[in-house]
């Protein structure tokens, strides 16, 4: 307990300096965000009178302070093209993105694991050489290759899949599987090293020295220790699925989150841009907190050594 | 072919094991993955072939990069146009070959420049320790934290789309994944007997930093920096298939995916042979980055 304690409160500086980095970033512009706002038609009047109402007369520091309370109480500015808060924007973006990226996870859990697994078996023979060398080339296809690649076969030529999304679950096949393709082949690997690793151990011998059967070997002994540093792994994916989330959903015309990034630098809109980024990186930042705790629930090891 | 790799990759063979007490150069282990690991050693030649075609560019191309040729527009890969002429009748295979500088530059400065600050930030913050450790780690686990695209897309934002920039967004998001190889390295070095000796005999915290503890990182570094390297490549080419990286008239393999995407369906070659030239680099990078490792580095974590 103690030990998860410890982790949470570690988060926090961390945090902080997230929020720090993309603030002073986003703010280093020359130009004031105002005069973006206003386009061409502007006297001085409207520039102070603006300038005032967003707060940004005030001091840096201010500043910085008031998006942080703002932010905590789930206050994330107005977004300068929409005028809509952005909190809602990311709101409504969402859920397309959670269901992109579980549907992506699950391919890629199952896909990576499943071949992981098949490749350890079959150590070095010809049908592992199949699945890894499937599984490097996962990991070297740029996403957008992927997805341009899945929607010439899948939507051109063979018509069986919609090419962009219309909110049917159907047309998130494609682009979840664009999206998971590139993490199955580091799951396969990751897998696949650390069933082979624990196979050489001692208690594997035993096992199979008292008899069990093969698969209950490899399942219910190796499995469940080379699991660990899998397990891990996932969950720091979460980060490049959703780097990976904003070329998907903006070859797939999916409105997510990712596709409000992009949105937001090609209207200039700051407050967007800063709201999408820090959601996006406080998700990162839970889901590798969640790794570690999964972790030292899994590896009790872990927890002792503290 | 690819089983040499595989077979290496979770446990040094025995003929490694056995060499591992024995002093044995850099030169010696690249001979032996060369032996063991053709494939690493297929990949390098092949990075070797894509960097003299960059270099060498304005000699092979059959066309100017950016020569349009409007009665020739759209056409299909044939002899005269290896593969085919995009929407303004510019040669693509030229345009590739241009393309490459770009790209493999992008790929393969910013890793430098990330390893430099990368290293020098781990030393100091693995052999000062104390606060200072404390804020260069959290600094780096800032940059970790953030989605690495996203955080180039905030920087390209605040500084505008250019080659420069994409330059600076990447060593952004590159250097503390090495500062955080080489504190580790610095932290179990700097306990050890020479260390300790050298500090007895009063050379500076400085020399001992370079001259001691730095050499035994540049075998992780190698390996560190061989797969950094497409990692760079395949953020320079997301960026720019978004429309937020190279700037036109110059082209990058990402930027000819973005601009011949409208043809999909109809000339597909125009987008799908630069991402073919990409994941071909980016493979190889991979290969050799394995085959480096299992020689170089054979307990250094996947």
């Amino acid at each position: 307990m103690k030990y998860f304690l410890k982790r949470v409160i570690g988060t926090i500086p961390v945090l902080l300096g997230v929020v720090l980095l993309i603030f002073i970033m986003l703010r280093i512009i020359p130009g004031s965000p105002v005069l973006v706002m206003l386009g061409e038609h502007y006297d001085q009047e409207t520039i102070e009178r603006l300038t005032e109402l967003m707060g940004l007369d005030q001091p840096l520091l201010v500043q910085f302070f008031d998006y942080v309370k703002g932010a905590l109480m789930g206050d994330l500015g107005v977004s300068y093209r929409y005028q809509r808060p952005v909190a809602d924007m990311i709101m409504d973006a969402l859920p397309y993105t959670v269901k992109l990226a579980v549907m992506a996870a699950l391919f890629a859990w199952v896909m990576g694991l499943v071949s992981g697994i098949i490749a350890a078996v079959n150590n070095n023979n010809f049908i592992d050489r199949l699945f890894m060398g499937v599984s490097l080339l996962g990991v070297s296809m740029p996403i957008f290759m992927t997805s341009l690649v899945l929607q010439y076969i899948f939507s051109f030529k063979l018509g069986i899949l919609p090419m962009t999304e219309d909110g049917s679950m159907v047309s998130m096949i494609l682009p979840a599987i664009a999206l998971g393709w590139n993490s199955a082949g580091s799951v396969a690997r990751m897998t696949r090293s650390s069933l082979i690793e624990v196979m050489q151990a001692d208690y594997i011998d035993t096992a199979k020295a008292k008899g069990l059967l093969r698969g209950a070997v490899i399942m219910k002994h190796a499995l469940r220790n080379s699991l660990l540093p899998v397990v891990t792994m996932m969950a720091l994916q979460l980060s490049s699925m959703l780097s990976g989330a904003v070329i998907t959903e903006s070859v797939f015309a999916i409105p997510g989150i990712g596709r409000l990034a992009t949105e937001a630098i090609s209207n200039r809109d700051m407050p967007v841009l800063q709201g999408t980024v820090l959601f996006t990186t406080v998700i990162v930042i839970a889901g590798n907190l969640l790794a570690d705790m999964l972790y030292s629930v899994l590896d009790p090891r872990i927890r002792k050594g503290e | 072919m690819s089983s040499d790799i595989l077979k290496n990759d979770i446990r040094p063979d025995d003929e490694l094991s056995l060499q591992i007490g024995e002093r044995d150069g850099i030169r010696d282990k690249l001979k032996r993955m060369c032996r063991q690991n053709p494939l690493a050693a297929v990949s390098a030649i092949v990075i070797l072939i894509f960097i003299l075609m960059a270099i060498f560019a304005p000699i092979i191309a059959p066309y100017g990069e950016t020569e349009p040729d409007l009665l020739n527009r759209l056409q299909d890969p044939s002899l005269t146009h290896l593969l085919g002429t995009d929407e303004l009748g510019r040669d693509l295979f030229s345009r590739m070959l241009y393309g490459s500088r770009l790209s493999i530059t992008i790929g393969i400065l910013p890793s430098l420049i990330s390893l430099i600050i990368g290293v020098i930030a781990g030393l100091v913050a693995g052999y000062f320790g104390g606060w200072i450790d404390y804020v260069i780690m959290r600094i780096a686990d800032v940059m970790l934290s953030v989605p690495s695209l996203l955080l180039a897309m905030v920087v390209m934002y605040t500084l505008g789309t250019s080659t420069i920039n994409l330059f600076v967004a990447l060593t952004m998001t590159g250097w503390s994944s090495v500062a955080r190889v080489v504190r580790s390295h610095t932290l179990s070095i700097k306990e050890s007997e020479y260390v300790e000796a050298a500090r007895s005999i009063g050379v500076s915290k400085w020399k001992i930093m370079f001259r001691h503890i730095f050499p035994n990182c540049i075998p992780s570094l190698i390996v560190l920096f061989t797969l950094n390297v497409p990692s760079a490549i395949l953020s320079e080419s997301s960026l720019s298939f978004l429309g937020i990286g190279i700037k036109v008239p110059f082209a990058s393999w990402g930027l000819i995916v973005n601009q011949g995407r409208q043809f999909l369906f109809t000339q597909p070659w125009l987008c799908l042979a630069p991402c073919v030239a990409i994941m071909i680099i980016v493979l190889a990078f991979n290969f050799l980055g394995d085959g480096l490792r299992d020689v170089l580095d054979p307990y250094m974590q996947r």
